[in-house]
């Protein structure tokens, strides 16, 4: 890492686990329960809000020594809400069909409460470049539990990956259905991602004792 | 310099410098790029419209329209006329396509006029297609589409989409299996119209009986179903005296 310096380098890499936005901050559950039906909006969700956190803190940095502290919170939701519209009319214009897909989830970035979060929390106290790479830290963090829910939502509740149906025709009875296998619908729905969720969490604070608080 | 980021005043002067900035960059990029997205709006209801009468890339179970660069040229070959139907006369206009259901609908309330429908003939393989743009309520936002006929308003082929529904969920009214479905379907019960319902408990995956005026449901969705029942109902309704005459 001869571009990043240490610290630099825990930006990026503490988000990814031990300080993940989601499963220890628990920040942008709701998103999380929305997109991660199937794997493809999760991925280009996850891209989306690199793309609008890494950019919005670096602008929150900027102006931060001259934001008055008692409208702060409504110039962060006007500088995410800013991004994220143009975010979406340059797709509309350049990438029409990638925007078709993404339709609801541009909006949902805005009440994404990671943005918010890591604006107040980070960007506000610290320079662009640092806010900068907190912002890619924190929405692959978030990516990529996202894009973990997704991938078991999508295998047990569809039966597929990306649209492919990897387990075989739930209706033709090949593959693993030829032997009384079944789609299971309740992954679709919303309480399955949270209870997926749940068990990420489980998992990693079994794994790492140092996460579980003390009570 | 040290500013005092406390004060009224400066709050006032920040929030009115933030929303002039914010609001004008804005409006440039939304001004600038208004052309390309429109241009971009137009070329789909073209790929939609030839989608629905079979005119696409489609492989096994996606859906891919005729691409981007060609599809002004599959437009004029495949669309032979385009009509504009009030009442009962239908008058030719090769931009009937760039009619917004939308407006129209409420312009033809608002003014107590009859509606203007347009219609697109399709030929493919010397069969004539009749082509029916549609449009509805699902459970969060609009859904539209568009519904391609026989002479003998037995439907062809069938396009939808939507603005919002939910992914995995309502949005798959715009996949393949379920679009799929509506071939063959019929929409006429000998001389009445019946339309066609996304009916649950139907228990004909693979669409064999196509003329029980209903298609197979889909799970979870249940709202946009039925609201896609409902625009079909509604919008095929008010062609069906035109199209009748198309049938004797």
């Amino acid at each position: 890492m001869g571009l990043l310096s240490k610290k630099d380098a825990k930006l990026i890499t503490d988000p990814l686990a031990d300080n993940n936005p989601i499963t220890i901050q628990v920040l942008g559950i709701c998103s999380a329960l929305a997109v991660t039906a199937q794997l493809k909006p999760a991925i280009v969700m996850a891209i989306s809000v690199m793309f609008v956190l890494a950019m919005g803190n670096v602008v929150i940095s900027l102006i931060r020594n001259i934001i008055p502290s008692k409208i702060r919170i409504i110039v962060q939701l006007v500088i995410a809400a800013a991004l994220v519209i143009i975010v979406d009319q340059v797709l509309k214009a350049f990438a029409y069909e990638l925007s078709k897909q993404l339709s609801v989830f541009v909006g949902l970035i805005i009440t994404n409460c990671i943005i918010m979060g890591r604006f107040e929390a980070f960007a506000l106290a610290n320079s662009p470049w640092k806010s900068f790479l907190d912002g890619i830290g924190n929405s692959a963090g978030y990516g990529i539990i996202l894009i973990i829910v997704a991938f078991f939502r999508e295998l047990l509740g569809s039966g597929s990956l990306l649209g492919f149906k990897v387990l075989g025709d739930p209706i033709e009875k090949t593959g693993v259905y030829a032997y009384g296998y079944e789609n299971n619908g309740f992954m679709l729905l919303a309480p399955m991602a949270l209870i997926t969720v749940g068990i990420i969490i489980w998992v990693q604070r079994s794994r790492n004792p140092a996460l579980i608080e003390d009570n | 310099m040290a500013i005092n980021t406390d004060k009224n005043s400066y709050t006032v002067l920040f929030a009115t410098g933030m929303v002039v900035i914010v609001g004008a960059l804005l409006a440039f990029v939304a001004s600038s790029l208004r052309e390309k997205i429109s241009e971009n709006k137009r070329i789909e209801k073209q790929q939609n419209i030839l989608y629905a009468m079979g005119v696409n890339e489609n492989e096994e179970g996606s859906v891919s329209f005729v691409s981007k660069k060609s599809v002004a040229g599959e437009f004029s070959k495949y669309i032979t006329k385009q009509f504009v139907i009030t009442g009962t006369t239908a008058v030719e206009d090769n931009n009937a396509y760039l009619i917004d259901l939308k407006k129209e609908e409420a312009a033809s309330k608002a003014e107590k006029r009859a509606r203007k429908l347009p219609l697109f003939i399709g030929n493919k393989d010397n069969k004539d297609f009749y082509i029916v743009p549609v449009r509805g309520k699902g459970l969060w936002d609009a859904i539209w589409g568009y519904v391609a006929l026989d002479n003998q308003l037995v439907v062809q082929g069938v396009f939808f989409d939507h603005a919002g529904e939910t992914p995995g969920l309502g949005s798959n009214i715009k996949e393949r299996f379920f679009m799929d479905d509506f071939k063959g379907e019929h929409i006429l019960d000998g001389n009445t119209f019946k339309g066609i319902t996304v009916a649950k408990g139907n228990a004909d995956p693979k669409n064999l009986r196509k003329t029980d005026f209903a298609v197979d449901a889909i799970a979870g969705a249940t709202i946009t179903g039925n609201g896609l029942s409902a625009m079909l109902k509604k919008d095929l309704q008010m062609y069906i005296p035109y199209l009748k005459t198309l049938k004797q």
